[in-house]
């Protein structure tokens, strides 16, 4: 991929001069952001550079106090994640938003469940389980999610399982993309290899996905470009192939005089 | 697929399982336990009219405790059901009796303050955000003076025949069914079916289990909180009319216990007080436990004060059995 076929196509998602301030404190000062339908987009940064903040405006939890976002080239006004929801852009949050106690099936439904055709549908507002059931364990083996029974509650999986269940949930239903934050943290090895495996099946699917994580090496595994912010903008962006882990920590930290006077000149390379 | 294949009822499926669920299985054998105990100890105790009278027993706090179920699954606590029921009550044998109203007016008047007395305690915690047992408290004292302000402090007597329709009794050849344990078990079939079988009902669960997860599913958890809390006030005045059917007078000192009693029953059936796991099968369960021990402890001729002890071991064993099982899966 490289930056002039992407200026040639309209983004599936994007932010121009997003500004949010609290205060005194400014979480995002003019910050920039774009990505198209076949790629995933790690956002990099300190604690407080804006990622979150960054995240929170893309995934309509907070409304920015400048800027636009546009989806599909149109812009967009994000009053609440429901808005978000409604346009596919779809968030896994960190603390993985599920109730423990009911089943994966539930929980992929939860909020649009489906109901009985006919008189018990209508009237009786009854539910198709079954039918919610079934399209639930089809769903989780599209993407790859191996699971022992979709009747199993949310409590009983494993660290990996559920973050795949809470992704799974997230691309279902007309996704435009994804927006997962922190996915593997408090995972182990082992797990930390399925989300990632999970979130490249996502991809596949033409459903882009946005990673934020601090673990660089996963980043590098399976991000096509890196979105580096820092003091509230996107100083950088980044490629696994092109850039080393190194070089992206010292843009995230702004570390050495070569890495600042690098960054300076980003704006005429990224048109180049 | 094997596993989609195998549920071609659900309805029935999802009974049995809400059954079978370890949650229920406990208080189940509980119950059985009991039971086959009393039946050797005293040979009355088996006998369908004691058992019928065990159920009628239980029939007001039972259904009591359905509202407070809804209000338990969602995290909440209901501690103003039995004072709301008790103006309910008396607010149907006033109308009808001192104002003349007819029967079912009035009885539709009982409902209708119910359940705008539900709703109350569902503004007050879900707009104001007064925890549950705080506003409930509120509106026990609230309920109570006006029951009393209103009755002048006085039982209403001579109740029309139409205030007493759930007193009345089905024949079954030489036998009499009372029509309101059948009431009580339609309450709680209606409830079972709202519960596990609509979204509504998935998102009460839900909204108990994790609020934060429900709210950004797209769920309106305001609303939903307050129709948990809305939905409890009708079942109160269900168990108003409950009251007058079985005592036949409006008594404005009644049922000053059942708030809690409603809360044994719940919490011995297996819901969990943190909110999102249990359900109104369990409470029947409970409910039953409390009744079948009750009757008898007093068969075997053990008297109603060690009656009350043994019910207050029950809930504690009871919760103490949750709070070990919840731990487990932490």
């Amino acid at each position: 991929m490289n930056a002039a076929r992407d200026s040639a196509r309209v983004p599936v998602l994007s932010a121009r001069g997003l500004v949010k301030r609290y205060g005194h404190v400014v979480a995002l000062d003019g910050a920039d952001f774009e990505i198209y339908d076949d790629e995933i987009v790690a956002v990099v940064g300190d604690n407080g550079a804006g990622k979150s903040t960054l995240i929170k405006a893309l995934s309509g939890a907070l409304i920015p106090d400048a800027g636009e976002v546009r989806a599909g080239g149109e812009i967009i006004h994000l009053r609440g994640p429901k808005d978000a929801r409604r346009l596919g852009i779809e968030t896994v949050y960190q603390d993985l938003a599920m109730a423990p106690a009911l089943d994966i099936s539930t929980n992929l439904f939860l909020g649009r469940e489906i109901r009985r055709p006919g008189v018990w549908g209508n009237l009786f507002r009854a539910l198709d389980t079954p039918r919610m059931r079934k399209e639930a364990a089809e769903h989780l083996s599209g993407l790859k999610i191996g699971i022992r029974s979709i009747r199993q509650s949310v409590e009983t999986l494993s660290g990996g399982q559920r973050q795949g269940v809470a992704v799974a949930r997230a691309v279902s239903w007309g996704t435009r993309c994804v927006i997962m934050d922190e996915p593997t943290a408090a995972l182990g090895v082992k797990e930390t290899g399925m989300v990632l495996e999970l979130i490249r099946h996502v991809k596949a699917r033409g459903v882009p996905v946005i990673l934020i994580s601090h673990n660089m090496p996963n980043v590098f595994e399976v991000a096509d470009r890196i979105s580096v912010m820092r003091l509230g903008k996107r100083v950088r962006i980044a490629r696994p192939g092109e850039q080393t882990m190194q070089d992206v920590v010292a843009m995230m930290t702004g570390a050495s005089r070569e890495t600042v006077a690098e960054l300076n000149t980003e704006g005429t390379t990224q048109n180049a | 697929m094997s596993e989609t294949a195998s549920v071609a009822r659900p309805g029935m499926l999802s009974l049995v399982g809400s059954i079978r669920g370890a949650r229920t299985l406990g208080p189940l054998a509980g119950l059985v336990i009991l039971c086959i105990a009393f039946g050797v100890a005293a040979p009355v105790f088996l006998t369908p009219r004691n058992l019928i009278q065990i159920v009628q027993q239980v029939m007001e706090v039972g259904t009591l405790a359905v509202g407070q179920t809804l209000i338990i699954l969602t995290a909440g606590i209901d501690l103003s059901n039995g004072a709301i029921m008790v103006l309910g009550s008396i607010v149907m044998a006033k109308l009808a009796v001192a104002s003349g109203v007819p029967a079912p007016l009035a009885i539709l008047a009982g409902l209708l303050v119910t359940t705008v007395l539900g709703l109350c305690n569902g503004l007050i915690v879900a707009l104001f955000r007064v925890p549950p047992f705080v506003a409930t408290l509120g509106m026990l004292n609230l309920a109570y003076a006006t029951t009393l302000l209103y009755s002048g402090q006085a039982s209403v007597d001579n109740l029309p025949p139409g205030l007493l329709i759930l007193d009345s009794h089905i024949p079954i050849g030489s036998f009499a069914l009372p029509i309101g344990p059948l009431v009580m078990l339609a309450v709680i079939a209606v409830m079972w079916y709202l519960l596990n079988q609509t979204g509504w009902g998935r998102h009460i669960y839900a909204f108990g289990n994790n609020v934060e997860a429900a709210r950004l599913t797209g769920i309106n958890v305001t609303r939903l909180q307050i129709s948990a809390y809305l939905s409890a006030g009708i079942i109160y005045g269900i168990a108003a009319l409950l009251v007058l059917g079985r005592t036949t007078v409006g008594d404005p000192n009644a049922g000053q216990t059942d708030n809690l009693d409603s809360i044994t029953a719940v919490v011995i059936g297996g819901t969990s007080l943190f909110g999102g796991r249990g359900g109104v099968i369990g409470t029947l369960i409970g409910a039953l436990i409390v009744g079948v021990l009750r009757n008898g402890l007093t068969l075997v001729g053990v008297e109603a004060l060690w009656q009350t002890f043994a019910t207050g071991i029950i809930v504690i064993v009871a919760v103490a059995a949750d709070e070990a099982t919840r731990r487990k899966r932490a």
